[in-house]
């Protein structure tokens, strides 16, 4: 096999299963629907102008009075659901990404500190980790955002602080392997400057795990996102992500309106099960690269 | 001669695996007279174990049993269904695994472990397959076999585990024990005290064995026949004494004088040139061929079994009848 | 063992006491602490009265003891809402969460094993893809939804079973449980099936992979090889070796559980911890608030220590570990 460059291995052993590159391309569509909201959706749910709430609770297939068609029905206030459902995505997505960058970049940088230092500051920093993990994570997000109060900024710091001792654990165990490797411990007798080694050699190496982690952790803080949201303590009415979506639908559901909260939740089961796939299938291709 | 306990009669089993399928015992054959013990010699990979697996029928996917017939008492295993296989394994053929570590279940204690074997098998109370067991592994030379029963394997040493599970081989008085290197993973004393009383044990009680080994000098002391395996196949076959003492094939020669004692002092020990052919690749006619002083044009067609003597048998185009 | 249990207990106590810190000084420290504890109905004397009986005039150290102090008595503050001690309300709650939390994993259990151990079996046939399948759809489907669409099928489509709340309890020893009634029974088994079909998917992957790997060991070849049943194989010797690393998880999952039912218990109105945290936050009840994080964080600690305990006495070779 011709393998010229890592990114081009790590193409070709992508695409070797047909699953994962329809997961793929769903994912992207999902991403570009959410990030073309305004284009894509039918209609604006928020602006108060193209909501009609004559035609409040249509079911899906049903045609408005000005003859829009409604083909996932619509909600109390008259909002397509289809629309709505696609600027809730947009909110999902949003909140997810940005806090599984910042935790990212946290768990990064912890892990490494962990990794390099040593000693007291890595007992600390990893029994820290230990003990966070030992809880589980929409415990931790209730737990602050009972301190915190209700917000989007407040889910997104909630799940940064969940999500960063995942990161942190894994880029430790990774940058371990690295540091201890002799041209790194010469590096180091040498008085090397650690920059140069650190961001050269020993972050690379830790990139593997976190890819892999950071898909799995964007399905995850999408759906703790979506629960907490459920529970009243998540993203405000004026913000609906799709858990608030659902949570809306609830009151309805048991008069038989299933589709207000039905639609969301396919919607967000369908996200999170093309996200997984993406995972399980990087995770498949990234770890014998680690294992070497 | 006595009527044979078990004879082997042209056994193929093949794998199926992804590169293609892989003969791991190819066109197999021997007999074995109640009592005697063959050795079955090789280097690894040649497909001694699966020789062993394959006669109780325990060959597990992607494995398959191709072809032949193993003959328990003028019965065809291979023919019998499941039922009546699994009342014979641990019964009438016994097997001892090459690893002691690693085949007694490590969460179930010692006295599970023997009485569910003779619960499967005798209509016994479970205090009379305690007792049962308690003999046995007093047979073997444990000592305080009642205390030991109640152990976790991981509490015992390796040679009390190898003891243990010779035990249960012979605790049922089978007709057949097939004991694959049961004594490689121990240490030199505790190898011989175990050969030695196998050997006792087996005679007294006319059982046939099949041992398994890479060593021809344990084979020299236990063993009455001996069978070379190569690639899948039994490459030499002979009474142990007459294929010792005159090596036919060159594989049995090369094997021969790479043992120690065999070669004078001063002469430097010969190893067999050359590695184990990949099963997947093998070479076109004989597969000792590429390793053999001896491969000429001939070899590129692969030798059929020949009968030198009344009970001897070797495939080779140059047999070497008498020269050591 | 007993030194072991003891340095066990020093690593929980050590967690709880981290965990109070965080929760006073998050609580107390970040918020205005006369909002979390004073209610602020009452007139402006009362209020100040109540500042000083709490002693929230006092300096900080003081005032974190004193929250330590109470916290070792069991005094989690009174209920502003429901007027009673936090403690008490939320152990009043508890039997029906842990009822809903109990039946949850025993159905992932009974469910889970079986299905994984199939699928570990048997990989390749049909049956075994269709549970695989469902498993990543039970791992990706969000739980409330789920609760959902349990409610929209059983209660609203189907009408079969009831979508929310208790039903008919009986006491036994004092507790009100549900599932001696079959109004009880009916009211608990959606909000159970909840619960368990994360669960189920979870039990599922980890006792395949568990099987999978067993199934190649040595000793479960050694099993076969004593003619032991097909079914004494799977259920004794695969089994009991699983068990091991799915008891620790489960077990370790019965607090992840019991932190889930938060949402079950919302979309089911089933009144037990959760539910009660929910409309506490709501309600800006914050004394419940904290007492639910407080009595949460101990369960958790002593579930870790019960699972560590179980755990090592589940596997023989981690308990001489330990011993030695
Ligand atoms: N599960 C399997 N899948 C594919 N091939 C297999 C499998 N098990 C065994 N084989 C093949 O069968 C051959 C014979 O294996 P076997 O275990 O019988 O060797 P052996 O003579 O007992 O070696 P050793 O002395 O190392 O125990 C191997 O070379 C291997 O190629
Ligand atoms: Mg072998």
């Amino acid at each position: 096999m011709v393998a010229d460059t890592p990114l081009k291995r790590f193409i070709a052993d992508y695409v070797s299963s047909p699953l994962a590159v329809i997961a793929a391309i769903g994912m992207a569509l999902v991403i570009l629907a959410a990030a073309f909201a305004e284009f894509v959706a039918p209609q604006n749910p928020y602006d108060l102008m193209t909501v009609n709430i004559l035609d409040g609770s249509l079911e899906p297939g049903e045609t408005g009075f000005d003859g829009f068609y409604y083909w996932l029905g619509s909600d109390e206030q008259g909002r397509d659901m289809y629309s709505a459902m696609i600027y809730g995505l947009r909110i999902s997505l949003v909140v997810s990404v940005i806090a599984v960058t910042s935790a990212v970049f946290i768990g990064l940088t912890m892990g490494m500190i962990a990794a390099w230092k040593g000693g007291w500051v890595e007992s600390l920093i990893m029994r820290i980790v230990d003990i966070q993990l030992s809880f589980p994570a929409l415990f931790v997000a209730l737990l602050l955002l009972a301190i915190l109060g209700k917000g989007i900024d407040k889910v997104i710091i909630a799940l940064i602080l969940i999500q960063w001792a995942y990161f942190a654990r894994a880029v430790r165990g990774a940058a371990l392997v690295e540091i201890r490797k002799d041209y790194v411990m010469a590096a180091r007798c040498a008085a090397l400057s650690p920059h140069r080694i650190l961001f050269r050699h020993v972050m690379p190496n830790c990139l593997p795990p976190v890819i892999v982690i950071a898909t799995v952790q964007i399905a995850n803080a999408i759906a703790i996102e979506a629960a907490l949201s459920f529970l009243g303590v998540g993203v405000p009415i004026t913000e609906p992500s799709l858990g608030l979506l659902i949570a809306n639908g609830f009151d309805y559901l048991l008069s038989g309106r299933y589709w207000i909260s039905f639609y969301p939740g396919v919607a967000l089961l369908i996200t999170l099960v093309l996200i997984n796939l993406v995972g399980d299938h990087l995770r498949d291709i990234l770890n014998p690269r680690m294992n070497k | 001669m006595s009527a044979p306990v078990l004879s082997v009669r042209g056994l193929i089993t093949e794998f199926e695996t992804r590169e293609g399928s892989v003969r791991a015992v190819n066109n197999v054959s021997f007999d074995l007279a109640p009592g005697e013990v063959l050795g079955l010699v090789g280097e690894s990979g040649s497909g001694k174990t699966i020789t062993g697996f394959s006669i109780m029928g325990l060959v597990e996917e992607p494995g398959v049993i191709r072809g032949g017939e193993v003959l328990l008492n003028d019965e065809n295993v291979l023919a019998l269904p499941e039922p009546k296989l699994r009342a014979l394994r641990g019964d009438r053929i016994a097997m001892i695994f090459q690893d002691p570590m690693m085949t007694l279940n490590p969460v179930l204690r010692i006295d599970t472990q023997m009485i569910e074997t003779i619960l499967a098998h005798r209509k016994l109370s479970k205090a009379e397959a305690r007792e049962m067991a308690t003999e046995a592994l007093a047979l073997v030379g444990i000592p305080s076999p009642a205390e030991r029963l109640r152990a976790y394997p991981h509490e015992l040493s390796g040679g009390m585990r190898q003891r243990v599970v010779i035990a249960i081989a012979l605790m049922l008085e089978p007709d057949l024990i097939i004991a694959d290197e049961p004594t490689t993973a121990l240490d030199v004393t505790i190898q011989s005290q175990i050969l030695f009383e196998m050997q006792k044990l087996m005679a007294s009680r006319q059982t046939a064995m099949i041992w398994i080994t890479h060593d021809l000098t344990v084979v020299a002391g236990l063993a009455q026949k001996v069978a070379v395996m190569y690639a899948g196949k039994i490459v030499e076959y002979g009474l142990v004494d007459d294929l010792l003492d005159r090596p036919a094939h060159p594989y049995t020669q090369g094997l021969m004088q790479s043992i120690p004692s065999n070669t004078s002092r001063g002469n430097r020990l010969t190893q067999i040139p050359g590695m184990t052919p990949s099963l997947l690749k093998l070479p076109k006619g004989c597969a000792f061929a590429p390793r053999c002083a001896y491969a000429s044009e001939a070899c590129k067609v692969a030798p059929e079994e020949t009968a030198i003597g009344e009970t001897r048998r070797v495939r080779c185009h140059h047999a070497l009848g008498g020269v050591s | 063992m007993l030194a072991y249990l003891i340095r066990r207990f020093g690593q929980a106590i050590l967690v709880m006491s981290v965990m109070a810190t965080i929760v006073f000084f998050g609580l107390y420290m970040v918020g205005n602490p006369v909002d979390l504890l004073i209610n602020p109905e009452d007139d402006l004397l009362a209020q100040e009265a109540a500042i000083r009986r709490l002693g929230l005039d006092k300096p900080v150290h003081i005032q974190f003891f004193h929250f330590l102090g109470g916290l070792v008595q069991g005094d989690l503050g009174t209920s502003f809402v429901h007027n009673t001690p936090a403690l008490e309300l939320i152990l009043s709650r508890l039997p029906a969460t842990l009822e809903l939390a109990f039946l949850g994993v025993f159905f992932a259990l009974v469910i889970g094993i079986p299905l994984g151990m199939y699928a570990g079996l048997y990989p390749k046939s049909p049956v075994s893809r269709t549970i695989m399948a469902g498993s990543v759809i039970g791992f990706s489907t969000p739980n409330f939804w789920q609760g959902l669409m349990l409610i929209m099928l059983f209660a609203v489509f189907w009408r079969i079973l009831p979508a929310g709340g208790r039903g008919e309890t009986v006491d036994v020893l004092g507790i009100p449980v549900s599932f001696l009634t079959w109004d009880g029974l009916s009211h608990l088994f959606l909000p159970a099936l909840n619960v368990a079909i994360y669960k189920i998917s979870l039990v599922i992957r980890l006792t395949r992979a568990g099987t999978a790997e067993i199934g190649l060991q040595d000793y479960v070849k050694y099993a076969r090889a004593r003619g032991l049943s097909e079914w004494r194989v799977i259920n004794v010797h695969i089994l009991k070796n699983i068990l091991i690393p799915v008891v620790t998880v489960v077990g370790l999952e019965l607090g992840n559980v019991i932190a889930f039912a938060v949402v079950t218990e919302t979309v089911f109105a089933w009144p037990g911890i959760g539910k009660l945290l929910i409309d506490s936050i709501g309600l800006l009840d914050r004394p419940v608030v904290v007492a639910y994080l407080m009595l949460t964080v101990f369960m958790f600690v002593m579930i870790n220590l019960v699972v560590d305990i179980i755990y090592s006495l589940l596997d023989p070779r981690i308990r001489v570990k330990r011993r030695a």
